[in-house]
């Protein structure tokens, strides 16, 4: 059967599973969306700024495991989804979006709303294609969602002139793709793994040293199998968490900047670190020249490009961190008789753990009369559900979120890490709600974040997405303000917000509901009646305006010379 | 340290652009780049010049695998290969410089390919060291233009790069 280009597209997504997708109408678009006004299998979200339908894609697919999908006009629609794909694209999220692009002929002429998107996005994206025929369309497809989601996924931008989608074509979605450039590695060699577990046996101060991979590979299982096996501790970075359960004795929180200190420090004295989907990002090794000095290490990562990129390493194993985790669960098995001896041989090194946790913990000095962000965040652990998703924007709200919420699950956490987008958490929270309808979805923003994608009030609202938004208001840039504080003599250059705002109007305003907490008496109740509502809520915490995230590794310091009180 | 590498990619829109915006993004440097079509349908063949110590050399190598355009990576660092560069070259040849030129190019085993009352215009190919060698030897001539290629490169014995 015949159908135009637009049709096709559609039909595609559909061979591809996808449900919902995030997307803003246009001139060059207009042939999509018309057929999108009929084709119900496929439920369309329109946010209120393409950035924001990025994030929202971007949070589905952090959320699902599944691709995201974000559709954009030309030129500005095109532009605005930058920052979302630049997000995407430095925590490895699998998104593909789809732009609109001027008629074939008109490309490269300054046509109105032109714009060389794939130029501009070509540093931000895994790959990028432009659909220069109708017959192309689903081969073309087919490639993206693959590539999206395979090997380390990654955004794929695919340009779509406007004569393309209107052309007529017959749609057969291929079955299998072959690209001949692209093959990842996803199984992990045999003998590197039985290196690594002998590795592992041989050592006495082992850490493992989880990333954003682990969950991205769904690894979770394997992991929490394999250190409970052989009794590794456990750090994770911030990407890492809920890849393994906070609440397990053998887990350290999270590591590096913001960690805590029994993580940082047993990084510090380790003897071996086996790190699974992390890349050794400067938030996390602090001064590069004095990390983990005496240890060995292990780098399990599907991406080469990871490996060695900043730090020596001692046996790199290429691979899906899933299947490396099980080939080494296996090998350990192999080992059986071996293990009752390691375990007990590491007891001096778990006792050291013990010391540095409890020497140290991850702490506040609560408060009668001002609220505590901590305090907050661990009321909202306490009241919300078990698999609720949390979202958060960023700066120290995303900090005290995760130190203090303790996360168990994977895919619980949706946070820019990479690039540490302002702006991320409220719609990241959408896509999760629209993926989850029944979970409760909770996004933890500062005062200053929430400003910067505050008209998605609108969509929550006319979507029926009830996320429940938290305010951590503390009427500064803190994060900025408290690097000034610490480095540049309290100088507050531009990090007051000053002018307040009245949230509870706000809300209103937008058709949802709005409370307040101004005293620490009042945080659990205003929880409750958030939690209690059915419909999207702000919840306002005025919070203690000076308090500081820390302990700290100060920007350049290694990674035991924590700031611990400042 | 400088090294040859030479990069399989498929014949594709952008593809160029997506070599160089590694370089620059990651701040990986080019000596010289030259690209053409090869024998094979649908690829093209990069011929890259850089420089870097180890660690650099094995990140351009693993990104440039990344590349969902590229198909291999070659790397020459080891002299495993035969270099060729092509340059033409205009100099200034008036009275006793003529013969002097002359001479050049015949040790050089280069050719004249245009000639003016005033000028030459050579063309020398060979191993990159080499054609820095005639142009010291041309510079106090008066060197008008030059035009180099940039280095291509091939492996040694029997086998092609695909086996
Ligand atoms: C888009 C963007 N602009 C600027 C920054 C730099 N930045 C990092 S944290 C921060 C302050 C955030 O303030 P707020 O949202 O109130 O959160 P708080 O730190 O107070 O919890 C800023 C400006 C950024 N990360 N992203
Ligand atoms: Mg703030």
């Amino acid at each position: 059967m015949k159908m135009n280009g637009a049709r096709i597209m559609l039909e595609c997504l559909k061979k591809e599973g996808v449900d919902t997708v995030f997307g803003y109408p246009g001139g060059t678009v207009i042939n999509l969306y018309d057929e999108l006004f009929n084709f119900k299998e496929i439920h369309h979200i329109m946010p209120r700024h393409e950035q924001a339908g990025t994030h929202a894609a971007d949070g589905y697919a952090r959320a699902t495991g599944k691709v995201g999908v974000a559709i954009a006009t030309s030129g500005p629609g095109a532009t605005n989804t930058i920052t979302g794909i630049a997000t995407a694209y430095m925590d490895s999220i699998p998104m593909v979006i789809i732009t609109g692009q001027v008629p074939t002929a008109l490309i490269g002429n300054d046509a109105f709303q032109e714009v060389d998107i794939i130029g501009i996005t070509r540093p931000c994206t895994k790959h990028s294609f432009l659909i220069r025929n109708v017959k192309d369309i689903a081969l073309t497809m087919k490639k993206a969602f693959y590539i999206a989601r395979s090997g380390r996924p990654g955004p794929v931008l695919v340009d779509f002139p406007k004569d393309i989608q209107m052309a007529h074509g017959e749609f057969h979605y291929p079955e299998t793709v072959d690209i001949r450039g692209y093959k990842p590695n996803l199984s992990g060699h045999p003998r590197q793994v039985d290196k690594a577990v002998a590795m592992i046996l041989d050592s006495r101060r082992p850490v493992m040293y989880v990333g954003g991979g682990a969950v991205l590979g769904d690894a979770a299982e394997p992991l929490t199998l394999l250190a409970r096996k052989l009794s590794l501790p456990v750090t994770t970075t911030l990407m890492g968490l809920g890849s393994f359960p906070e609440s397990d004795e053998l887990s350290l929180g999270m590591l590096g900047m913001h960690g805590a200190y029994c993580a940082n420090m047993a990084m510090s004295n380790s003897d071996l670190i086996i790190a699974i989907g992390a890349r050794f990002d400067d938030r996390v090794t602090g001064k590069l020249s004095t990390f983990a000095p005496h240890a060995k290490i292990i780098h399990i990562d599907v991406d080469p490009t990871s490996i060695k990129k900043n730090v020596r390493v001692d046996l790199p194993i290429v691979g899906d961190v899933k299947d490396v985790l099980v080939k080494m669960i296996n090998q350990a098995d192999n080992s059986n008789d071996k293990l009752a001896g390691f375990t007990a041989a590491l007891s001096p090194w778990h006792a050291d753990i013990t010391a540095w946790k409890e020497k140290h913990p991850l702490d506040y000095k609560q408060s009668s009369t001002v609220i505590k962000p901590q305090f907050v965040i661990q009321k909202l652990r306490e009241l919300s559900n078990e698999d609720a998703i949390i979202s958060t924007d960023v700066g120290q709200h995303q900090m005290w979120t995760a130190q203090f919420f303790k996360f168990n699950k994977p895919r619980t956490l949706l946070t820019s890490g990479g690039l540490g987008t302002m702006g991320y958490g409220l719609p990241a929270a959408m896509g999760a709600q629209a993926a989850f309808p029944n979970r409760q979805v909770i996004t933890i923003c500062g005062d200053g974040g929430i400003q910067m994608n505050i008209q998605e009030m609108a969509t929550l609202v006319q979507n029926r997405l009830p996320v429940k938004i938290v305010i951590l208001n503390n009427n500064f840039l803190g994060m900025v303000r408290q690097w000034q504080e610490l480095f540049f003599d309290k100088r507050y250059s531009s990090t007051c917000n000053e002018l307040p705002i009245d949230y509870i109007k706000l809300a209103d305003a937008y058709g949802a509901k709005g409370f307040l907490a101004s005293k620490p008496g009042e945080v659990e109740s205003v929880i409750k009646q958030g939690f209690k509502e059915n419909g999207p809520v702000i919840m306002e915490f005025k919070i203690a305006r000076e308090e500081k995230v820390l302990p700290m590794v100060p920007a350049g310091a290694s990674l035991n010379e924590m700031v611990l009180n400042a | 340290m400088q090294h040859t590498i030479s990069v399989i990619v498929e014949n594709d829109f952008g593809v160029l652009s997506r070599v160089a915006t590694l370089f620059s993004g990651r701040g990986f440097n080019i000596e010289s780049l030259s690209v053409a079509p090869t024998n094979e349908d649908g690829l093209s063949r990069m011929t890259i010049v850089t420089r870097g110590d180890e660690q650099i050399l094995e990140q351009i190598n693993k990104q440039l695998n990344k590349l969902i355009d590229v198909l291999k990576v070659l790397d020459f660092s080891d002299g495993s290969a035969v270099e060729r560069e092509l340059a033409l070259i205009k100099v200034s040849a008036e009275d006793t410089a003529r013969a002097e030129v002359l001479r050049i190019v015949d040790i050089f085993r280069a050719k004249i390919i245009d000639v003016t009352p005033k000028s030459y215009t050579i063309e020398a190919t060979g191993n990159p060291l080499k054609i820095d060698a005639i142009l010291e030897l041309l510079r106090p001539l008066g060197l008008k233009e030059v035009v180099r290629t940039g280095s291509v490169a091939i492996g040694r014995g029997a086998k092609g790069w695909n086996g």
